[in-house]
């Protein structure tokens, strides 16, 4: 028998913990001062206290024993597809054409049906609608070039 | 009669062919999503929000409505035809719709599904014109203490109402009031857990928060596992309805309605908890409660009337009170104050042309989603065979774009990557993020009321409950939580939910 029974309600004490303790920690500097005239301090408190209180009720209740199955954490779809995500940020030098092929190219490859042709096919269709709906249309100050063909800053 | 000088000003406003346009276009895109499953009503809007930053608050406004009300409307289309809900408001119209498209009556339900939600779409649009005025007077003498307390009650009942654990939601509504606060405190001008980065002066975006927490932490979880969605009609033939089982139907639509309406106004209502409760009230009622779950026209015409319903009138306490019941009305508030409106009981005398002319374009609107859905059924069936590994990179662009247009900065496309990250976990963890979502918008606001209560009162905590007022609703606030808490409440409570998964 292991000690924490229910996982996700450990787990999700835990994160409300950290929250409302880095909460209490960040707004030390701040002034708190008295109920009649609040420094911005006062409310930030009273809101980390009452993460920290109730994340530890949620984290002990976690103790109990339940039918709830242990979270499956699969890491690997989520960091591809934020991976294409991160890939935009480089548009204002690489362009919105090459990001947006690149952003759906990456992140189709999450999928376990990721075919490869279809992916670079749709993201070109993709990129031309993003070209006139957003640069043209919508005024987006993006380029739509890489640098090294002239575009970017 | 005002009520008709009202709502023939909404009308004028409504009409108007930019409005008429983008009224299609909402509902033309909730249909979409409805019917799509996998990305529901609260990403499009954050996704279309910055699209509509150089139309007229009025016009924006009136589009995402628009996309509510019809992806309540759409999801029933994937519900009945496919066994799968487009939407959490149209669960519960599977289990008698699917049944019927089997039997072959599919034209039959997707008639009065249309038909329901257009007779309850109108009805909430009388509803909301006719209840909202008095609800925003009574607002007008609310001072400090007493929007602090109905803040409170609104968060509470937001979370006794929503399924899924008390403890959780709570928690997820306190982080959400913490993340709100982020930025330059306005009455000391201290700035606050924002580590020096001037992109956090302002505070976090909520459209890129929005986005991360329910964009891509949900396709993070849908793509692992395969795509099992499958196509199991035919050609949908007759998409008519008898007039046997049109007697039938019309009482549960009547009923639908009437629920929808009520549940609607209620913090933490609107469409997905108005379907359920039509179902267990036409369960109830049916003389013979076997039907169900065999393909009872009841049980697909009773909440589909009572989803669209219920969307319309969660407008109310937004529109009258700026408190958001749900997480698109969250959105909806942070449109307003993106549009320069703060929102509260002076829009309806301050801006009555965005009030009316809202109200006005859910009647055309519903008749547009009518046009919409049933000619255009082929299509829209065309369209549930886009398999899911195209169609979520399109999702996954959209909201990237979305999220750099709000401010054209590249910053909060990465604040959508932390809270995709955050929003993975919450959802592996249980935690529904809509609650965090509330707490956000009514952040700053909770702080600001408690604020100025306790300096008219001197720093006396007794204001909230000797204002009669305001103690009423902490008074009922702390009811709810009782009863959440009741062992015997709190089991029927957990078999009512358990029907949701």
């Amino acid at each position: 028998m292991e000690l924490v029974r229910n996982p996700k309600d450990f787990l999700a004490g835990l994160l409300f913990m950290a929250f409302g303790i880095a909460a209490l920690v960040l707004s030390h500097s701040y002034e708190i001062g008295e109920a009649s005239r609040m420094g911005p301090g006062y409310f930030p408190r009273v809101l980390g206290i009452l993460l920290l209180g109730f994340g530890a009720i949620l984290s002990l209740r976690g103790l109990r024993p339940t039918m709830e199955p242990q979270p499956q954490w699969q890491w690997r779809p989520l960091a591809i597809v934020l991976l294409g995500v991160g890939v935009f940020s480089l548009a204002p030098w690489l362009g919105v054409i090459l990001t947006s092929v690149l952003l759906v190219f990456i992140s189709s490859s999450a999928s376990q049906e990721f075919r490869w042709k279809e992916a670079l096919v749709s993201g070109a269709i993709q990129a031309v609608a993003v070209v006139a709906i957003f640069i043209y249309g919508l005024g987006m100050p993006l380029p739509i070039w890489p640098f090294f063909v002239g575009g970017g800053q | 009669m005002e009520l008709l000088s009202n709502i023939a000003l909404g009308l004028d406003v409504a009409i108007t062919p930019i409005n008429l346009l983008y009224a299609f276009v909402g509902v033309l895109v909730g249909t979409l999503i409805g019917v799509l499953p996998g990305i529901g009503p609260v990403a499009t809007i954050a996704m279309l929000l910055p699209v509509t930053y150089g139309l007229p608050p009025v016009t924006a406004l009136i589009m995402l409505a628009g996309i509510y009300y019809g992806a309540s409307f759409g999801g029933s289309t994937t519900a009945i035809l496919v066994n799968l809900p487009g939407e959490m408001s149209s669960v519960i119209t599977v289990i008698d719709g699917h049944q019927m498209a089997k039997q072959g009556r599919a034209g039959p339900a997707l008639c009065i599904a249309a038909l329901g939600s257009l007779f309850a779409g109108s009805v909430a649009a009388l509803v909301i014109a006719a209840f909202a005025p008095p609800l925003a007077n009574l607002a007008l003498k609310f001072d400090a203490a007493e929007y602090f307390s109905l803040m409170v009650l609104g968060l509470i009942a937001a979370v006794a109402i929503a399924g899924g654990s008390v403890l959780k939601a709570v928690l997820m509504t306190l982080l959400g009031l913490l993340l709100g606060i982020i930025g330059t405190d306005v009455n000391s001008g201290v700035s606050r857990f924002t580590f020096d980065l001037p992109e956090l002066i302002d505070g976090i975006g909520f459209v890129a928060m929005t986005m991360g927490l329910f964009a891509f932490g949900e396709i993070a979880v849908n793509l692992e596992q395969a795509d099992r969605r499958s196509i199991v009609t035919g050609r949908i033939s007759g998409l008519w309805i008898k007039w046997a089982e049109f007697k039938q139907a019309f009482p549960a639509v009547l009923r639908g309605t009437g629920v929808g309406t009520l549940l609607g106004i209620l913090p933490g209502g609107g469409a997905t908890l108005s379907a359920f409760a039509s179902y267990a009230l036409e369960k109830k009622v049916a003389k013979d409660p076997s039907r169900f779950g065999k393909g009872a026209i009841e049980g697909v015409a009773g909440p589909e009337s009572a989803n669209n319903a219920g969307a319309q009138t969660s407008f109310i306490p937004m529109l009258t009170l700026g408190l958001p019941s749900n997480a698109v009305m969250a959105l909806m508030v942070g449109a307003l104050i993106i549009h320069d409106i703060q929102p509260g009981p002076q829009v309806m005398t301050s801006n009555p042309d965005l009030f009316w002319g809202l109200i006005a374009s859910m009647w055309i609107g519903n008749f547009f989603l009518v046009i919409l859905n049933l000619p255009m059924i082929g299509i829209w069936v065309k369209l549930l065979s886009v398999p899911y590994r195209l169609l979520f990179p399109l999702i996954v662009l959209a909201c990237t774009i979305g999220a750099f247009s709000t401010n054209n900065n590249m910053f909060d496309v990465w604040v959508a990557m932390v809270f995709g990250v955050l929003g993975y976990i919450f959802i592996k963890l249980g935690c529904e993020p809509a609650p965090l979502l509330l707490g956000f918008i009514l952040g700053p606001m909770l702080e600001e009321n408690l604020r100025r209560a306790l300096i008219l009162s001197r720093g006396d905590f007794t204001v909230f409950v000797t204002r009669p007022i305001s103690l009423t609703m902490l008074v009922i606030a702390a009811g709810l939580l009782f009863l959440i808490a009741a062992p015997a409440i709190r089991k029927k409570r957990q078999i009512v939910f358990a029907e949701e998964r």
